[in-house]
């Protein structure tokens, strides 16, 4: 069954989701990165739309258009989360968001918050933007364009947003600290046989 | 100054690498989605090959990062655009991040202020090589996304550290940087005398087409080595787990000193956007 969450989000849309589980989403999103969480949490300036139960996205969008002939979201894939990490719990804590999207995982800060504040965050297939302009709507509105425009604050209203895959749940338990150590374990034996076959500097 | 004719070539070549993935490109993610076995992962290519699908429709860039914009040109000795290649790449940027939109990724470095329209000091970034005796220009653009940049790096390792060191620095960026990197990647690795020979090297191996075969023996079988190693780490399409993570590594070399023995690593995404042209004397296309 496919789940799709709508905005506003409450505690108990998503307190049952769990790391890996698939989801949609439907409503409103504000966009961030590092500036805009830079902004938010070291500025202590939130945006005037309130991202209450809402959602954020990591992401830096093409957009075509002006405030008078109106604004057409080109093209917007998710942005790396991992740099937000240092930002995140405060900028949760400040806005009240409940979802957060990007792509890659986020750190252990970012988890706690989550657990905290009941927000989950989720990845969205990286480079995939124009099927996520797709999923938008219309262009709400824009804050603070003088960031420029990958930085600027963009309010979207989506539909059938998605995949968007659970990286973080509530209780905070962490899909991709999960697999980092997986991986790391894997790439131990693998460099230990790679190894064995590169020995040119020793014959 | 700007040659109409050449910036006019150039601006196709932006537009057409921006739509579509490289022949190559595509083909590898096809074989790799073919072989996967994981649902999610499956489910994940999918997304990759309805976004390029809908790119193509609408005519738009595959991806919103349209990257760094970098040029590498392989010029002839009596090409007669030597001279205006700079003006015409840079008028062609400024119009191209316009016209097809582009993303302004251009960030002047001190004043910290996105300059709008990908030219600032230094970018486009813009590399040339002389080819004796030719008269035409090969012109081939690489669009740098920032999420695989970040994997980026070099080292000079003590020669003691051999070629083991290499495939261990390789791992420890590609496993911890990977994932954010929108894989399945191509790892370019550049071996060479200092830090940043082999990180240019390493960006020419991300040039080189998925699938073509190192000249040298030992070098195309670290690399097979190297993308078998890779992939059983399992860091699968956009990092969620999968059968395979990389389209191909590529080793690009140049003799290294005594005392010396530098690695670079730069990689390319999913959607690595790299497409290349051959102007004529008289500015048009080959
Ligand atoms: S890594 Fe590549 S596909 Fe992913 S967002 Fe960056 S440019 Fe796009």
């Amino acid at each position: 069954m496919k789940i799709v969450l709508n905005t506003p989000i409450k505690d108990g849309d998503i307190e049952t989701l769990k790391i890996g589980d698939v989801i949609y989403l439907s409503g409103t999103v504000g966009t961030a990165r590092d500036d805009g969480h830079r902004r938010v949490v070291a500025g202590g300036i939130l945006p005037e739309f309130d991202l209450r139960g809402g959602a954020v996205m990591h992401v830096g969008p093409i957009v075509k258009g002006d405030k008078d002939s109106g604004y057409e979201i080109i093209a917007a894939g998710p942005t790396t989360s991992r740099r937000m990490d240092l930002y995140e719990k405060e900028f949760i804590e400040k806005t009240g968001v409940k979802l957060i999207i990007g792509k890659g995982g986020m750190g252990k800060k970012t988890a706690e918050a989550c657990k905290q504040y009941k927000a989950l965050h989720c990845v969205y297939p990286g480079g995939c933007a124009v099927s996520a302009a797709a999923a938008v709507e219309r262009v709400i509105g824009v804050e603070w364009e003088d960031l420029g425009m990958p930085e600027a604050f963009w309010i979207l209203r989506v539909k059938d947003f998605g995949p968007l895959i659970v990286s973080i749940d509530t209780e905070g338990n962490n899909l991709f600290e999960q697999n980092k150590a997986i991986f790391e374990e894997r790439k131990q034996k693998a460099v230990e046989e790679v190894c064995k076959h590169v020995g040119f500097s020793h014959e | 100054m700007i040659d109409i004719k050449l910036a006019d070539e150039i601006y196709k070549l932006i537009y057409e690498a921006s739509v579509a993935l490289p022949d190559d490109v595509y083909d590898a993610l096809a074989g790799m989605s073919a072989r996967e076995d994981k649902p999610l992962a499956r489910e994940l290519y999918g997304c990759i090959f309805d976004n390029v699908k809908k790119a193509a429709l609408l005519d738009r860039p595959i991806c919103q990062d349209t990257g760094s914009l970098q040029f590498f040109l392989k010029a002839g000795s009596k090409c007669p655009l030597l001279g205006d290649a700079e003006d015409s790449i840079k008028h062609a940027v400024i119009a191209a991040t316009r016209g097809i939109p582009l993303r302004p990724n251009a960030v002047d470095s001190f004043a910290e202020r996105n300059t709008g329209n990908n030219v600032g000091e230094g970018a486009p970034f813009i590399e040339w090589e002389i080819i004796p005796g030719r008269d035409d220009l090969e012109v081939t653009v690489y669009m740098a996304g920032g999420g695989c940049s970040l994997v980026g790096r070099s080292k000079v390792l003590m020669p003691l550290e051999g070629y083991e060191g290499i495939v261990k620095f390789v791992f420890d960026a590609v496993v911890e940087w990977g994932v954010n990197a929108c894989p399945p990647l191509i790892v370019g690795v550049g071996i060479g005398a200092c830090a940043p020979t082999a990180a240019m090297l390493s960006k020419k191996a991300v040039l080189r087409p998925v699938g073509s075969k190192n000249a040298n023996r030992r070098a195309r079988e670290m690399e097979e080595h190297m993308k078998r190693g890779l992939n059983s780490v399992g860091i699968g399409p956009l990092g969620m787990s999968g059968k395979e993570s990389v389209q191909c590594v590529n080793i690009e070399y140049a003799a290294h000193h005594p005392a010396t023995l530098a690695v670079g690593v730069s990689v390319g995404c999913w959607a690595t956007r790299r497409k290349t042209v051959v102007i004529k004397a008289d500015g048009g296309r080959l």
